[in-house]
């Protein structure tokens, strides 16, 4: 009976920190930035710890809520709806984000954990532009905060609480869903302060290489959680779902691709501000974007607009409701934008063919694939509206138009590296580039002579991965001087480089192994659907396959298994024995398929066990050549990442002007 | 050229990009998107044998066949219309009689509908909103009734 009242309590508890998140917020919001526009400094200090006290409430709130999961109290409705006491612990704690209402508690503590982020490590800010930053963000913790106590509150009660709850969806029920959404939501929250810092600097009418080098940071600190949230998610679809696929072009999937490719674009044009002051009004422009669009993106997921695998069971009013905190932020700050940007100063000159440029054309181009991306998936909205007719935009849309976009991107990547800022010379770039060229030129001749394909894109695209390592490899001779002087001297000078530059190497590699992989996976794997009885072996992709045995009903903690035991054989010999399974769940009478996959370097082989058919049994085995390059590629990028957010000059206060030979010719 | 120019330049190239990747968006929308069709629709419309489409509804119950080997039979009705599909393969998981259903596939000159993929949702609680829409108009749908 103690315990059951104790429960009592920290539901209340729960709630009620919830609520006083909310009032945190309210004065996070407001008294610091009537201080900021008056310049009374002690209104001005009320904004650092309200920002620390409403990160403080959220927590309590959400650890209320998963003590509750965990214990599964079912006089709460949230765990009612979504746990089950005969869950495993790890997924009483995960499926505590693994329905809407908790997933907007995760979303509004990450928002106040970049807050309280700000407030601590924001110190050497000016005061006032710090209140201003912090009361964006508050602005945005009221929204949501009223948004999930009006409409989404994961506290509500039942009238007569169950004996037992309704359980998880098992397809949710793995590992990767407990990391994929609280990174992937770091990613889009994240771009919530490059939002605070570019609505703030509107506000003051100032933009610098000092807000720059604060602004890099935080927005590289997003785009790498964006970048590993991606590929989680992408990696889970292929391991989980059963059926290979690593991108489906599933508007869920882009509404988080959208949001990256802005954000990309977005650590490229700061960089030009940092280090040139040009480019601010643009920069200013694409931070307001990037948020708006992960903006966009939880409306999409949340409001269930789009046929999507990934929503949740969805209520209107939700939709209406995070549309209208959309139109108030997302118009706003663009208003603002259009009032305050023509007095931003203008920095420093360059010419067109220059690294600032090349920095404009990966802008224009990475602008146009999310445009284009954004476009294809709302269409369906559009043709519903417009033309009254109920269509889907599938794979093939974007299939068709999306990779010669981002083709042009890659093309251009190497040699906008090679350009020097200000002024550069066409001519001299190309000519340092031209063993990267060779390099390129030789895979395709490789690739022709050992394999055939009989798709030009193919040639092209692997090119493109050549070409893109050969020109990011060759950028980093250059710097270390290599082939000038021992190798030690320059292993000396790669270790002087800087982080940055590091990460930059790093990140653009990264983009070179997942076009490898993307392309020879679509290209060259294999498939076979199967039917075996226990016993048969049949020949297929190379190998001998024989179904040695089917067990069936395996118990497990709240599952039972149907596992097959699948031989290959090559040569005589038994190279590989994959084990998957069908698992069956009896509270949801859902069954699932848990494919088998082994991995080496070269190729994944991905075994699932399908239907039983009379007597026998559907098996599917594919052979996907080069598949992890994608996974693997995607965090080298994210790791180029962390590289460049440990340079030390970003943790250094005083900024240091990047070295202005105001002797040399103007760029005109 | 002075710096308004450059501006303008910068900026006309950039519309450039932008206008060319809508173009390329909308010739890939042309010939490419999926136009959904309940079977009564997919009747009154006369959907030509061998165009691909998006047939939505829910499996008739009673209706699923397995005839050996990798093929299933099953019919999608909207409570008005039933139409035979015949696929071969694993059906998802989530797929159950009575329960909403989005098949990508094409009508066969026998009016038999070929799948190509069968698509039931995550969610055992979710409806396709296509779906839910086109039953709605049947009267066939009760707000909060789900698909069981």
């Amino acid at each position: 009976m103690a315990r059951g009242i104790g429960r009592q309590v920290i539901v209340e508890l729960g709630h009620f920190a919830l609520v006083m998140a909310l009032v945190a917020a309210l004065i996070q919001t407001t008294i610091p930035l009537i201080g900021a526009t008056r310049g009374e400094a002690r209104w001005i200090a009320v904004s650092r710890p309200a920002a620390l006290a409403q990160f403080a409430f959220v927590a309590a709130s959400f650890l209320a809520l998963i003590v509750a999961h965990v214990d599964s109290d079912f006089s709460v409705l949230n765990v009612v709806q979504n746990s089950h006491s005969a869950k495993p612990l790890i997924y009483r704690i995960s499926g505590v984000w693994g329905n809407h209402e908790g997933s907007m508690i995760l979303w509004l503590q990450i928002l106040t954990l970049f807050g309280a982020g700000v407030a601590l490590f924001g110190s050497q800010l000016r005061p006032a532009f710090q209140a201003r930053v912090l009361a964006v963000m508050g602005a945005l913790g009221v929204a949501f905060g009223l948004f999930i106590l009006l409409t989404s509150n994961p506290f509500a009660r039942v009238g007569e609480p169950p004996l037992d709850g309704l359980g998880l969806n098992p397809v949710l029920q793995d590992p990767g869903l407990a990391f994929h959404p609280p990174v992937l939501y770091t990613g889009y929250v994240g771009l919530a302060v490059s939002f605070a810092f570019a609505v703030a600097a509107l506000m003051e009418g100032r933009v610098d290489a000092v807000w720059a080098r604060w602004v890099r940071p935080w927005t590289l600190a997003a785009w790498i959680a964006l970048t590993v949230g991606i590929a989680m998610g992408s990696w889970w679809a292929y391991y989980e779902l059963g059926w290979g696929g690593w991108w489906a072009w599933d508007p869920v999937e882009n509404a988080s691709f959208v949001p990256w490719l802005v954000a990309t674009a977005l650590i490229h044009s700061v960089i030009v501000v940092e280090r040139r002051e040009a480019l601010k009004t643009w920069t200013v422009l694409l931070a307001i974007l990037a948020f708006s669009m992960s903006l966009l993106g939880t409306f999409l997921v949340r409001s269930g607009v789009l046929t999507s695998v990934h929503a949740f069971a969805n209520d209107p009013a939700r939709g209406v409701a995070i549309l209208l905190i959309l139109g108030i932020f997302i118009g706003g700050a663009l208003a603002l934008f259009a009032w305050r940007a023509p007095k931003l100063v203008q920095g420093g000159l360059f010419a067109m063919v220059s690294r600032e440029g090349a920095l404009i054309a990966n802008n224009a181009i990475l602008g146009a694939c999310a445009a284009a991306v954004l476009l294809a998936t709302l269409y369906p909205l559009i043709a519903q509206t417009l033309l009254g007719r109920t269509l889907s935009v599938g794979p093939q849309v974007f299939d068709f138009f999306f990779p010669p976009m981002i083709a042009l991107a890659l093309a251009l990547l190497p040699i906008g590296v090679a350009l020097p800022w200000k002024r550069g010379d066409f001519g001299a770039a190309t000519q340092r580039l031209r063993y990267a060229a060779a390099a390129a030129i030789g895979i395709v001749v490789l690739t022709l002579a050992f394999v055939s394909a009989n798709a030009w894109a193919v040639f092209f695209g692997l090119a493109l991965a050549a070409w893109v390592a050969a020109g990011t490899i060759t950028d980093w001779a250059v710097r270390t001087k290599l082939g000038t002087g021992s190798l030690k001297l320059t292993f000396a000078r790669a270790l002087g480089l800087p982080r940055a530059t590091w990460g930059m190497v790093m990140a653009h590699l990264g983009v070179a192994i997942v076009t490898l992989g993307i392309v020879t996976d679509s290209t060259w794997k294999e498939e076979a659907a199967l039917l075996f009885k226990p016993g048969q072996s049949i020949a297929a992709l190379g190998y001998t396959l024989t179904l040695d045995k089917i067990e069936k009903n395996l118990p497990h903690e709240n599952y039972t298994s149907t596992r097959a035991t699948l031989r290959f054989v090559r040569d005589g010999r038994t190279v590989l024995v994959l084990h998957p399974e069908r698992r069956f769940f009896p509270l949801q009478q859902t069954e699932t398929t848990e494919a088998a996959i082994t991995t080496t370097f070269f190729r994944d082989i991905y075994a699932t066990l399908g239907e039983q058919r009379g007597e026998e049994w559907i098996v599917r085995v594919q052979w996907r050549p080069l598949v992890a390059f994608i996974w693997f590629g995607a965090m080298t990028m994210a790791f180029g990442g962390m590289l460049s957010l440990s340079d030390r000059r970003f943790r250094l206060g005083a900024p240091v002007r990047a070295k202005t030979r105001t002797a040399g010719a103007p760029a005109e | 050229m002075t710096r308004r120019q450059r501006r303008l330049a910068f900026l006309l190239s950039g519309l450039g990009v932008l206008a060319l990747a809508v173009t390329l968006v909308f010739i890939a929308l042309g010939d490419r998107v999926l136009f959904f069709y309940s079977p009564s629709e997919a009747r009154e419309r006369a959907v030509p044998a061998g165009e691909t489409i998006n047939l939505g509804g829910l499996v008739a119950k009673g209706s699923l066949t397995k005839p050996g080997g990798a093929e299933v039979n099953f019919k999608v009705t909207d409570g008005q219309t039933d139409t035979t599909v015949t696929y071969s393969g694993d059906l998802p998981d989530l797929f159950r009689e009575g329960q909403g259903v989005v098949i990508t596939g094409a009508f066969r000159t026998d009016g038999v509908f070929a799948a190509v993929t069968v698509l039931a949702k995550h969610d055992e609680k979710y409806m396709p909103p296509e779906v839910a829409r086109s039953l709605k108009a049947r009267g066939l749908w009760r707000e909060g009734s789900g698909a069981k």
